[in-house]
């Protein structure tokens, strides 16, 4: 008895985080899943008193032209601005950081972290006006005689995943600065003897040793990206038309813009699988250090 | 979380580490590495820089280009309480309030997990750590309808508490992290003294702990005072809405005419997140501290 109350006062601090969390997170996503089944709108009789219609909203999904679109704008952008942009470029700067000299090393480090402290309505402004038609970019090919399309209209996705590189690298260029920090020098000193030349050190002895950081930050920063909405709403809305309506913007439009809750909750659901399918994975790499 | 969420200083990083095979090739490729990283620099400042060349432009135009005369006038123009003072006040009340709530909410539930093994604690922190996964962009219209039948839509508690909620699973990993590095002897010897767990948490682990809840309450706090469509979807009149939100709707009004003007409000507003930056920086002695508090 006297056990079992100890037990129950160990455990009543956790309570309040256990009810924000139940009520915010978890409910939203029971509500999700729930909600997906549903007519549900913004406004008029369904909003308040939503229907159960089964799959149908899934079913309008799939026969949607913009659904599977917009999964496939969504996989182009998570793959060329996270997993190869912001990661190769992170992996670059963190190399090149280490030969280089103290104040160039200042600048450079400091300049792209302040990209990703800004505020997100900040940078997405910022990113706007430099890719606009009368931007910084065009400003600069016109002074070498090119000129430049009017990026956030013709290549509106190219725009939005340069500035998700832009926006986003820091973070991979700290996880690969700490990781490589701790990559013994015996090691690629050791490969230098044996006539290894610079890529074959990176290949060979470099990345397989920073393995481990390497799908981390590929994980997170694949769940990061593919929440982007800010960045993408502030340069070109979704459009043209819907040429770069990724799945948030989507979900987002369906919802508010054409007051179709219930079928904007079903693509909420289908990124919330897509997200719990990676964080689980991601999950399990970790699950040594948690026990 | 993990040896590579950790984030050591680039600079004041083993410095030089040129080693015993050092040679002019090796001077030459260090010369091109410190050219490339310059370019990469530019390139990186050119966005931002506009934003603040624009700002002190009487004529700023979408594009990079220095001012023929600097003013200020950009700035007194949107200092009016209706367009600035209000909305960063509320941001303030909204990142205040949930980096508070976050902050308390998270001691008092890092404390059990910290110091108890108990079977459910590590059920607990898988899900945590599945929460810290969870894209928010991908729940915020479930959260719309889940607000309209709460009928917290428009309510600046609520969403104070849903933004504290959503920051709760990194903040308790954050914490907890950082209540594992306070020796628990010291406890033990207020414990037999017949001290409550919860006296030995407020006396002793708080004190000793200070700057990592300093570090856990800016963490909150800055990702509150830059989050955009939690408030934009949440909060639907204008006097409720923080920075972020009105911002956005000065952009749609005036934008496409008063870029000198967006930019100076701009600034202004990324301002304390900049401050507050370098403030953790200070205080817990990293150039990465946020990314490296996650590791603890």
């Amino acid at each position: 008895m006297a056990v079992t109350s100890r037990r129950v006062a160990r455990v009543v601090p956790l309570a309040p985080a256990v009810v924000l969390l139940a009520l915010f997170m978890l409910g939203p996503v029971v509500w999700s899943f729930y909600g997906s089944f549903t007519n549900a709108a913004l406004t008029g009789p369904a909003a308040l008193n939503p229907e159960w219609i089964g799959f149908d909203n899934y079913v309008a999904l799939v026969g949607d032209p913009d659904f599977p679109k917009s999964l496939w704008l969504t996989v182009v952008f998570v793959f060329l601005s996270a997993v190869v942009g912001q990661n190769v470029m992170g992996i670059a700067l963190a190399g090149l950081l280490r030969s280089a000299v103290k104040p160039v090393r200042s600048i450079a480090s400091t300049v792209v972290v302040a990209a990703w402290v800004l505020p997100e309505i900040v940078a997405a402004f910022a990113a706007y006006a430099f890719f606009h038609s009368e931007g910084t970019l065009n400003t600069l090919l016109a002074g070498i005689g090119v000129t430049g399309p009017d990026w956030l209209y013709s290549t509106p996705m190219l725009a939005v995943i340069l500035a998700n590189i832009w926006r986003g690298t820091a973070f991979s260029m700290m996880v690969y600065s700490a990781a490589l920090a701790e990559v013994p020098p015996e090691l690629t000193e050791a490969a230098q003897l044996d006539g290894a030349n610079g890529l074959q050190r990176l290949t060979w002895v470099t990345l397989p040793v920073i393995r481990r950081s390497i799908s981390t930050n590929l994980m997170l920063t694949t769940l990061q990206t593919l929440s982007v909405f800010t960045l993408i709403y502030v340069m070109t809305g979704g459009g043209p038309g819907t040429d770069s309506s990724t799945l948030p913007i989507l979900a987002y439009q369906e919802a508010f813009k054409f007051a179709q809750v219930g079928y904007g909750t079903a693509i909420a659901t289908v990124m919330i699988v897509v997200g719990g399918i990676f964080s689980v994975i991601y999950i399990r790499a970790l699950r040594p250090e948690v026990d | 979380m993990t040896d590579t969420m950790t984030a050591a200083p680039v600079e004041g990083t083993r410095r030089g580490a040129v080693g015993p095979l050092a040679g002019p090739r090796i001077t030459a490729t260090k010369v091109a590495a410190n050219l490339v990283l310059l370019v990469i620099a530019v390139s990186f400042l050119l966005p931002m820089a506009w934003i603040v060349v624009a700002s002190l432009d009487a004529e700023a135009t979408l594009s990079f280009g220095l001012p023929d005369a600097v003013t200020v006038d950009n700035f007194s123009a949107i200092m009016t309480p209706e367009l600035t003072w209000l909305p960063l006040w509320n941001a303030f009340v909204l990142s205040a309030g949930s980096a508070a709530i976050t902050v308390v909410v998270s001691v008092l539930a890092a404390y059990p997990l910290s110091r108890y093994r108990m079977r459910f604690g590590k059920y607990f922190l898988y899900s945590v750590l599945f929460g810290t996964c969870l894209p928010i962009t991908a729940i915020m219209v479930p959260v719309y309808a889940l607000f309209v039948q709460l009928n917290l839509l428009d309510s600046l508690p609520g969403t104070i508490f849903f933004m504290a909620a959503t920051s709760l699973p990194m903040a308790i990993w954050m914490t907890k992290n950082f209540m594992d590095s306070v020796p628990i002897s010291l406890e033990e010897a207020a414990w037999t003294e017949g001290a409550s767990a919860m006296q030995a948490l407020r006396r002793i682990v708080l004190p000793l702990m200070r700057p990592g809840i300093a570090v856990v309450f800016i963490f909150v706090f800055v990702q509150a005072w830059g989050n955009f469509f939690v408030p934009f979807v949440l909060l639907l009149s204008p006097e409720k809405q923080p920075a972020a939100v009105s911002i956005f709707a000065f952009f749609g009004q005036y934008g496409s005419v008063a870029y000198g003007q967006l930019a100076a409000y701009s600034l202004l507003y990324a301002a304390p997140v900049l401050g507050l930056y370098v403030l953790v920086n200070r205080i817990s002695g990293s150039a990465f501290a946020l990314a490296g508090a996650v590791k603890g």
